[in-house]
């Protein structure tokens, strides 16, 4: 007979992971949205931010400050590398731009080991991950504060996008940049803050899966979540990668536990990608990306 | 202050390559080191090759070396990638007085197989590697000392069984086995299932995937499955993940064993109070209270010479992991000594020390070593040797001792090693050899 109260627990557990995947998913749109470039440097700066608080708070700075500072140097870190790399490489092809992020990934990932050393750390937030019971289902008390936060998030820059002349000037170099270079806007100034964005994603992702999977290296290989959730949601579209997140989060947990046993398990990495794969084929844009349209 | 040293460390890693480009003196044996120091398993790469070197280091300013031959070493950053790690054989293949390669990868060594095979030197992987290299018929260079994945099977379902008050009480136990996806994790799939059918217990295997950062769906698979244990044969996050996954369905953690590659700190500090009465598998104990250990930190450290940047890592399981490997290589150029004579040995007459290192507990007390690891008992065609493992818990700040030395069922192995090494033998036509009497390269 079919077990409902499994089947829930399943659901619930995967939609809650897939939120922490799209915390990762909105740093890559923020980047996508405004210059067309696909980050691929989002996890190693999640590496590096979450390096760089626990390091800090290890050698007793308190927890605010720890983060305030780690928030300037994310900051540092997106207009050094607005200037140093993507400006020299403006007009380039969008392959050209991907392959410097390539690169630019294994320079923040060794930067940020030659900083602070290679050992693993823990990494405590104060929210215990004690599971509560609610109608026979476990709930993570940790998934449901990182859902939390991530609704934050997401609000913020809902509010932000729409109420602020750099949000404004945000959609407008999202919309065309050539329209928004010839009314004034400084597409490198956008640019720059575009990039400080994403950094301070890349720093509440980092705390947050930080504290669920140590602080170490391997953190930045959770931009391999993010991309199966970019392709279901679109590439420019927060709302795309919240919706896509935690419709791959539940895909991936339901596959594994359901069609799993018949691969002889272990299918839930791939099966993300088999499902991101059949909607390439019938939307190409994703459920909310933009159509392109072109005129020939 | 941590950059001021690594570029300093980049320097002198250039002076040493440099270095590498001279002859070698006369009286040294060598020890090329395939480590990982950067990438994503530094952690457990500085810990391993540290413990190495401040061993090799304590010899040459204690005792001046072995029999009068000094120690020298090289290393080779290969980020745990198989390319970098031949890249690097390759480079150092050709130093002088190569004694033995410890590449502490199961990729890079098994790519090596063949090369150490072809130019008579001896490949140490101790705890890991191919289980059938046990065999030293087929295997005359290959040396998984103290613990390969079957006896490391055996031993924790042997653990099991003194939990639950004997063997024949396993017969009404549930294992799950949650193993890492790939060629390491899926190695003991076959010997889980013969020690299932041995003494009766149910099993389930259940697959990561790598690298094993999302288990919640594997985790809810395992408290539907009610077990009374799981077995963790995880690697690098996977370890962490795990144990924070099962405090979040309420699996008690002091019913969850970790496997060999899963028992380091840096499997458990990560996943902070979950990882609180989680127990491990080891071949080594952790801790710098061991004699060996006390004049490593007094004559290497006091020197300023030891290898770890941070000290509070000295005791610890990769740190004396490496410390146990260094005895094992030094132990085994002694006993060559003993019959080639005192000085630079060749790769293959250190393979004749390694297949007659016996090491019983008297000879472990006076190398001050005891309770650190048991004993050893390597033979020409048993290359493993005979290790027994012990288990530790994990309080949250340390780890503590919690059982005897335990031996796994070799005699139930043997047979399955010995036929899995006949048709490696077979389908590489190997020559396998039917004594010790394999005349020595010199």
């Amino acid at each position: 007979m079919f077990d409902y109260q499994f089947f829930i627990e399943v659901l619930v557990g995967g939609l809650l992971s897939g939120v922490m995947y799209s915390l990762v998913a909105i740093g890559f749109v923020l980047i996508y949205k405004t210059s067309g470039v696909l980050n691929f440097a989002q996890g190693a700066m999640l590496l590096f931010a979450a390096l760089t608080f626990v390091s800090l708070a290890e050698r007793g700075v308190p927890f605010w400050l720890a983060l305030g500072t780690t928030l300037v140097i994310m900051v540092a870190l997106g207009v050094a590398i607005e200037r140093t790399v993507l400006r020299p490489l403006v007009n380039q092809s969008p392959m050209t731009l991907f392959m410097a992020t390539l690169g630019l990934s294994y320079v923040i990932e060794g930067a940020a080991q030659l900083l602070w050393g290679t050992q693993v750390h823990g990494l405590n937030l104060g929210i215990d991950d004690v599971p509560f019971e609610l109608g026979g289902v476990l709930i993570s008390q940790f998934d449901l504060f990182a859902a939390a936060i991530a609704g934050a998030l997401v609000t913020a820059f809902a509010l932000f996008f729409r109420f602020t002349r750099t949000g404004l000037a945000f959609r407008a170099v999202a919309d065309d940049q050539f329209a928004a270079l010839a009314i004034g806007l400084r597409l490198p100034r956008v640019w720059a803050a575009v990039w400080t964005a994403a950094g301070i994603v890349a720093l509440v992702a980092g705390l947050l899966w930080g504290a669920r999977l140590g602080v170490q290296f391997s953190l930045s290989l959770v931009v391999l979540k993010a991309l199966p959730v970019l392709v279901l949601g679109g590439f420019d579209s927060v709302t795309g990668a919240i919706v896509g997140g935690v419709l791959i989060g539940a895909i991936e947990k339901l596959a594994e536990v359901y069609v799993g046993p018949f691969f002889g398990g272990g299918i839930e990495a791939w099966a993300a990608y088999v499902v991101a794969l059949g909607f390439l084929l019938v939307r190409p844009s994703g459920l909310f990306g933009q159509k392109l349209v072109e005129r020939v | 202050m941590r950059l001021s040293r690594s570029l300093r460390a980049a320097a002198l890693a250039a002076a040493i390559g440099l270095s590498a480009a001279l002859p070698a003196h006369a009286d040294e044996q060598f020890f090329p080191l395939q480590s990982y120091r950067v990438g994503p398993y530094a952690a457990g790469g500085t810990g391993f090759f540290g413990g190495f070197i401040d061993y090799l280091n304590l010899i040459n300013i204690r005792d001046g070396g072995v029999g009068g031959v000094k120690l020298a070493w090289e290393e080779g950053e290969t980020q745990y990638e198989v390319e970098r790690g031949v890249e690097v054989y390759d480079r150092l293949k050709n130093h002088p007085g190569v004694a033995a390669w410890n590449p502490l990868s199961v990729g890079i060594a098994y790519a090596m197989i063949d090369r150490i095979t072809k130019d008579k030197v001896p490949l140490i992987t101790i705890n890991h590697g191919r289980t059938d290299s046990t065999d030293g018929r087929v295997f005359p260079y290959v040396f998984p000392l103290l613990l390969n994945p079957y006896s490391e099977t055996s031993g924790i379902v042997n653990y099991i069984a003194s939990r639950e008050g004997g063997a024949d009480k396993l017969k009404s136990k549930k294992i799950v086995v949650l193993y890492h996806g790939s060629p390491y994790g899926k190695e003991t799939i076959p010997i889980y299932k013969l020690l299932a059918d041995k003494y009766g217990f149910s099993l389930e295997q259940i697959e990561v995937p790598h690298p094993g950062n999302e288990q919640q769906s594997q985790w809810l698979s395992i408290r539907r499955a009610k077990p009374d244990y799981v077995v963790l044969r995880g690697w690098g996050v996977m370890n962490p993940v795990a144990l924070k996954t099962a405090q979040k369905v309420g699996f008690p953690v002091d019913h969850i064993i970790g496997n060999v590659w899963s028992n380091s700190e840096e499997d458990v500090i990560p996943a902070g109070d979950a990882a609180k009465g989680y127990v491990a598998i080891t071949t080594q104990a952790s801790g710098a209270e061991y004699p060996v250990l006390q004049e490593i930190i007094k004559t290497v450290y006091g020197q300023g010479k030891g290898n770890l940047d941070d000290k509070k890592r000295i005791g610890s399981v990769y740190h004396n992991l490496g410390i146990v490997n260094g005895i094992l290589n030094v132990e085994a150029i002694r006993i060559a000594q003993r019959k080639f004579g005192q000085r630079t040995l060749t790769g293959d007459e250190v393979r004749w020390g390694f297949e007659h290192l016996q090491l019983d507990p008297a000879r472990v007390q006076a190398l001050g070593a005891k309770g650190l690891f048991h004993s050893i008992n390597v033979t020409w065609d048993n290359h493993e040797g005979d290790g027994r493992v012990t288990f530790q818990q994990w309080d949250g700040t340390k780890w503590k001792v919690v059982s005897d030395w335990i031996a796994p069922d070799w005699a139930f192995l043997r047979p399955i090693i010995e036929k899995s090494a006949a048709a490696y033998a077979a389908e590489h036509n190997t020559k396998v050899r039917t004594s010790d009497e394999t005349p020595v390269s010199q």
